[in-house]
């Protein structure tokens, strides 16, 4: 009697365990059904963005005239270095020691601008025209309430248009840094040094990261705007200030302040340069150029203001590269934190945002 | 026991700043019912979606759809219950077809039972032959049957349509309630669907929530909730007889539930209680005048919306 007893409590506490597994199992089982069928979602929603761009007659038209005006500022690089190479023999063996491979990407011969020109003009411009109807145009063409009534986080919207743009942007300039390699190695017959391409990969990084902040402003200004015409103007006018007017209105308003005759000691006169520069560098555009500058150009040894007693003692060579990134490591710090707080923001208001078919 | 409600508001409210856009809304909704939401512009209708549907949170109350609660796990309720929006957008650049699949790619369903899913789905929604045409290119009465289509896309126990007949030719008004009512039917999906237009609701729907500024002011099946809101005058008997005279007129007036007799242009109206046909017709032929015509009037939706707004400035003022 009592065996049995025990045999069927043993039974149970067996019966209760093997469900209690089973459901465990199950459980996971779920979970991880779960989670896969939200990546595949979003993977979906990542790649129909990509294709929505890759077809997009606007994408087509400013992709191509990138590579045009690449093409065509490498060309005349080439044309340059190579008729200064072809002047003498010695000119061979110094371009060796010259980072003469960088200089395909900042040499011009004064008809096009150089790479580097281009890119840091209409690099922007490609970040907002990916950008600037992010978010309203689903709200204006009524899909992003059916996109919303689906069973997906709310945030997978704004995330994944901005992860399949940055993925074109870097298969775009990854593979137009690369072509440059390829056709500086075919061309000018000089292969880049291992520190060179360093250079240049880091340098393309950051043209993603400045892409990037202005992608993030685009898509900042679809979240605010209701009309993808005002958010791209708007985008287009933040852009023309910072590349154009931002600079000329510190000169205006640094002029009288540098020269005035109240600086009395050269404390005070670095002190007031200093303030000027601080100035320029909250232009996004500006701490690109620097840091592009000091990247492409080993000979840039500061970025700063340097008084005659500080170079006295300096050897005039170019920096090594670890150097070169210790220089611009604040100005990529910013771009970065620009880039990450204007997405912030984007993010923050479209989740606070109403989803209403008709504003 | 009764089976536990798909659908569950309990005092439901939400406030955008002063303005009160849905005032202690309680309703709770079967399986398989058809359920209308009548009201004019603005009474709240599209708030009180939002909030079942998580995408708008309730400022008091508690909401459940299919036991879940949509604040919490706004996810879980969108794998269950599909949401048709008033006016439903496709991206033009696709195809029908292909704005079905990117629906189902989102809903975790696999590709080659996405495609044979659409293809059922088009057809039942009749649209076929525009299956491969752009999206950009179809009518507003297409749009809104792709939009059913892809609403069903996930195989949802519950569907909320917002306001599906709004700007749709009558034909296409017909088919798409027709569709509507077999999906209930066949196949015991729960439907909700809010509309302004009456007869629409009328045709179709098990029971009807009159919403008007954010309140639910009167809820059943049409002949309930003219009950409800005319309580002193819920049936008109209409009468035609010969000879209609005074005294006849006060013995109608005298039977038990009978309010007022008015005169129309062939015979009376007799607003009462009750339905009183019998005493009536009884009454008259004692009274020795030839009946020739009783019949009691139905309340459309139509009327008792129109009676309803009419009578509510009087109402206010007590």
């Amino acid at each position: 009697m009592r065996a049995s007893n025990e045999g069927r409590w043993a039974n149970d506490v067996f019966s209760y365990v093997k469900r209690w597994s089973e459901r465990l199992k199950a459980g996971a089982l779920d979970e991880k059904k779960r989670a896969r069928g939200a990546n595949s979602a979003f993977s979906a929603m990542v790649k129909k963005e990509l294709a929505d761009y890759l077809t997009s007659w606007r994408m087509i038209i400013l992709i191509a005239l990138i590579l045009l005006t690449c093409f065509g500022s490498l060309y005349t690089a080439m044309t340059t270095i190579r008729d200064a190479l072809d002047s003498s023999e010695e000119a061979k063996e110094i371009a060796k020691g010259a980072y003469l491979f960088l200089k395909l990407f900042t040499v011009s011969d004064g008809t096009l601008p150089s790479f580097l020109t281009f890119v840091s003009f209409l690099g922007p411009l490609l970040g907002i025209a990916l950008g600037f109807d992010a978010i309203n145009s689903e709200r204006n063409r009524g899909t992003l309430s059916r996109l919303m009534a689906q069973p997906i986080p709310r945030d997978y919207v704004i995330n994944g248009k901005f992860v399949a743009a940055l993925l074109l942007n870097a298969v775009l300039f990854f593979s137009l840094g690369l072509l440059v390699t390829a056709l500086g190695i075919l061309i000018l017959g000089i292969p880049p040094t291992f520190e060179e391409f360093a250079r240049m990969v880091c340098f393309l990084l950051l043209c993603l990261v400045y892409i990037a902040f202005w992608l993030n402003l685009g898509i900042l200004f679809s979240v605010v705007f209701r009309q993808a015409a005002t958010s791209a103007l708007s985008s287009m006018a933040v852009w023309l200030f910072f590349n154009l007017f931002y600079s000329m209105i510190v000169e205006v308003f640094a002029k009288p302040f540098l020269q005035s005759d109240a600086i009395t000691s050269v404390e005070q006169a670095v002190g007031r340069q200093e303030l000027v520069l601080g100035l320029m560098r909250l232009s996004p555009s500006y701490l690109f150029n620097e840091s592009t500058t000091a990247l492409l150009s080993p000979d840039v040894r500061t970025l700063g203001i340097v008084t005659v007693e500080q170079t006295a003692g300096a050897v005039a060579a170019p920096l090594p590269f670890s150097q070169s990134l210790l220089l611009i490591w604040p100005q990529a710090t910013a771009l970065i934190a620009a880039t990450l707080i204007c997405f912030a923001i984007a993010y923050w208001l479209f989740m606070r945002q109403e989803i209403r078919a008709s504003g | 026991m009764a089976a536990p409600a798909v659908i569950e508001l309990d005092n439901l409210c939400k406030t955008y700043g002063d303005h009160r856009a849905v005032d202690h809304l309680s309703l709770s909704i079967q399986k398989r019912e058809i359920f209308g939401l009548l009201g004019p512009n603005g009474a709240g209708k599209t708030t009180t979606i939002l909030m079942m549907l998580g995408l708008t949170e309730p400022t008091s109350g508690s909401v459940r759809v299919c036991g879940i609660d949509p604040v919490r796990n706004p996810i879980e309720v969108k794998r269950k219950v599909g949401y048709l929006p008033d006016d439903v957008g496709f991206y033009h650049h696709m195809t029908g077809l292909e704005n079905l699949l990117y629906t189902a790619a989102l809903n975790g369903i696999p590709r080659a039972e996405a495609e044979k899913r659409a293809w059922e789905l088009l057809e039942k929604v009749n649209l076929t032959d525009a299956a491969r045409k752009k999206a950009g290119t179809y009518s507003r009465g297409m749009r809104q049957r792709l939009g059913l289509a892809d609403v069903l896309m996930k195989r949802p126990e519950v569907i909320i349509l917002d306001e599906p007949t709004l700007g749709i030719d009558p034909e296409g008004v017909r088919e798409l309630l027709r569709l509507i009512r077999d999906l209930s039917r066949h196949e015991g999906i729960t439907v909700l669907l809010s509309s302004h237009q009456l007869h629409h609701v009328q045709q179709i729907c098990d029971r009807v929530g009159l919403f008007v500024g954010g309140r639910l002011l009167a809820e059943g099946n049409i002949e309930r909730l003219a009950q409800q809101l005319f309580l002193q005058d819920a049936y008109v008997i209409h009468v035609v007889a010969s000879p209609l005279d005074a005294s006849l007129r006060s013995k109608i007036e005298a039977i038990p539930g009978v309010n007022k007799v008015e005169q129309t242009e062939n015979g009376w109206d007799v607003y009462c209680q009750t339905d009183v046909s019998a005493a009536i017709s009884q009454t008259i032929i004692e009274a020795g005048s030839s009946l020739f015509h009783l019949s009691r009037r139905d309340f459309g939706l139509d009327e008792i919306y129109h009676r309803y707004f009419e009578g509510r400035d009087v109402r206010e003022g007590e």
